[in-house]
């Protein structure tokens, strides 16, 4: 365990990307009395994609809403454990988390562009709610955000249509727009293709590949295939007795999808259970 | 119980592999034979036969690309197929020496022996108890066995090397042997590489089990 400990927080192969990364430290998050998530740590990397499997009610879903301070918006829920970006906990006393999830940008499972706004209108609205009044300023900087979301070409001559109106594949790009809008540091992608069919997955996916670069990107995902072609890092979360869930195995995604080193990991990626 | 299917399409898989491997056992032995016995048409069947080791062979490879394709193995699985891929390359390459020494033999043709072969057959069955034993390591995942299989080559090596002092031996005493000596050293060669793909076999089952891809021996040739 000491040794699983150890890779967690220190993963072999990471340069100093940990300091620009996340550091999970014993998390626990709770729905009223039900624990959800207990004891995680580990060291997510900058520059990498972090995904994250496992079978449903493992956590996976509380985890990265842990990540932005969303989770105790729901009534009743609770987080104990600490979160550091970029070396700040974003749990300390005092931390704004409207601040933190302007810094921490999310994509769900079902693309939810604003339904009465236009397409510009939805990549504006995290700039507007951050005080960005200029209109030239506003419209270099939701180029800019289609253009890194791959959506540019494609709508650049309809910005002013309703952002439902695009095809699925595209609304969840423009959804990614709106969250790379406001420069986020981190961006949370929770089950991003499910409801998307393979050419726009593939869109997807290959976006996720480009932004790495800039973005700490996490990624929770169902299907296995795609957490083995976008992914660096992989997590393994398995409930445990009591329902609450907990972190198996986290390594490089090349050695978790050819030799896990956990039999549960083993079981769950070949699809003998989950 | 999910995916029954596929891994009763895994067991297949390497039920397939071991008729490959039996057909190439067979193979060894029966050119070996006739060899000794200086049978030419029992030589020209085993060439013949190689076309069935081929076709098996393709076979295998048909079945791991379409696993492969439609079930999308990770971890153990896939290092399964993956090995299984690669072990049957090596045995179809095995049946190649086999049919190699078939042909040699037809190259001896009605040529008196050079000498009794004593040496060689004890290579043959060294390298084809290798076979055996990296297959059965393979249907046990027995590292222990793989390992010992790969320390096996170290024998046959001293015996390639005893053939050839020897029959260097008989080509500078008479230079009319050179021809009969180079066809039976070329068939120690062959014994010699067979055993080499036997201890591929068994690193492959070292890879399977461990996930670790290792040379384990390094052979001398």
């Amino acid at each position: 365990m000491v040794v699983q400990e150890e890779m967690r927080m220190n993963p072999g192969h990471a340069d100093n990307s940990t300091e620009k990364g996340i550091i999970v430290e014993g998390l626990n998050a709770w729905y009223g009395s039900l624990q959800a998530l207990r004891n995680i740590s580990l060291a997510i990397l900058s520059k990498r994609v972090t995904a994250i499997i496992g079978p449903s009610g493992c956590g996976k879903s509380t985890f990265i809403r842990c990540l932005n301070r969303m989770h105790e918006v729901v009534p009743g829920a609770r987080v104990q454990g600490k979160v550091l970006l970029a070396g700040e906990d974003i749990y300390a006393q005092g931390v704004d988390p409207v601040r933190v999830r302007r810094k921490v940008g999310m994509v769900f499972q079902r693309p939810n562009p604003f339904p009465t706004m236009s397409v510009f209108d939805n990549v504006a609205a995290g700039l507007k709610l951050n005080g960005l009044r200029r209109l030239g300023q506003m419209s270099d900087a939701v180029e800019q955000a289609l253009r890194q979301a791959a959506l540019w070409d494609e709508v650049k001559d309809k910005l002013k249509q309703n952002g439902t109106a695009l095809s699925g594949g595209q609304q969840q790009r423009l959804c990614i727009a709106r969250a790379l809008a406001v420069q986020p540091e981190v961006l949370l992608m929770d089950e991003p293709c499910s409801a998307l069919d393979p050419v726009a997955t593939s869109r997807i996916e290959d976006l996720i590949r480009e932004l790495k670069e800039r973005y700490i990107i996490v990624i929770v995902t169902h299907n296995m295939q795609q957490a083995g072609r976008v992914s660096d890092m992989t997590a393994f979360f398995l409930m445990s007795n009591d329902r609450a869930g907990e972190i198996i195995e986290y390594d490089e995604t090349r050695q978790m999808f050819t030799n896990p080193k956990d039999e549960r990991t083993e079981a769950y990626i070949t699809g003998r259970f989950g | 119980m999910p995916k029954a299917d596929f891994d009763q399409r895994l067991r297949e898989l390497q039920d397939e592999l071991l008729v490959l491997g039996s057909m190439v056992e067979k193979a060894i032995a029966k050119t070996l034979d006739a060899l000794k016995r200086r049978d030419m048409e029992a030589s020209r069947q085993v060439i013949k036969e190689d076309d069935a080791i081929d076709l098996q062979r393709f076979q295998l490879e048909d079945k791991c690309v379409e696993l492969i394709a439609t079930q999308q193995p990770v971890a153990r699985d896939l290092r399964r197929i993956i090995a299984i891929l690669h072990i049957s390359v090596e045995l179809e390459r095995m049946g190649d020496y086999a049919e190699g020494i078939g042909k040699i033999s037809l190259m001896m043709g009605e040529e008196p022996p050079l000498k009794p072969l004593i040496d060689i057959p004890r290579m043959a069955e060294k390298a084809t108890s290798m076979l055996r034993r990296s297959l059965d390591a393979l249907v046990n995942r027995d590292i222990v066995e793989a390992m010992a299989v790969c320390k096996a080559d170290d024998a046959v090596d001293a015996l390639h090397d005893q053939v050839y002092r020897e029959l260097l031996t008989y080509m500078i005493q008479d230079p009319k042997t050179i021809q009969r000596a180079t066809y039976l050293l070329w068939v120690a060669h062959d014994l010699e590489r067979f055993a080499d793909r036997a201890t591929n076999i068994a690193e492959r089952v070292i890879y399977l089990v461990t996930g670790k891809m290792t040379e384990i021996n390094v052979s001398k040739y």
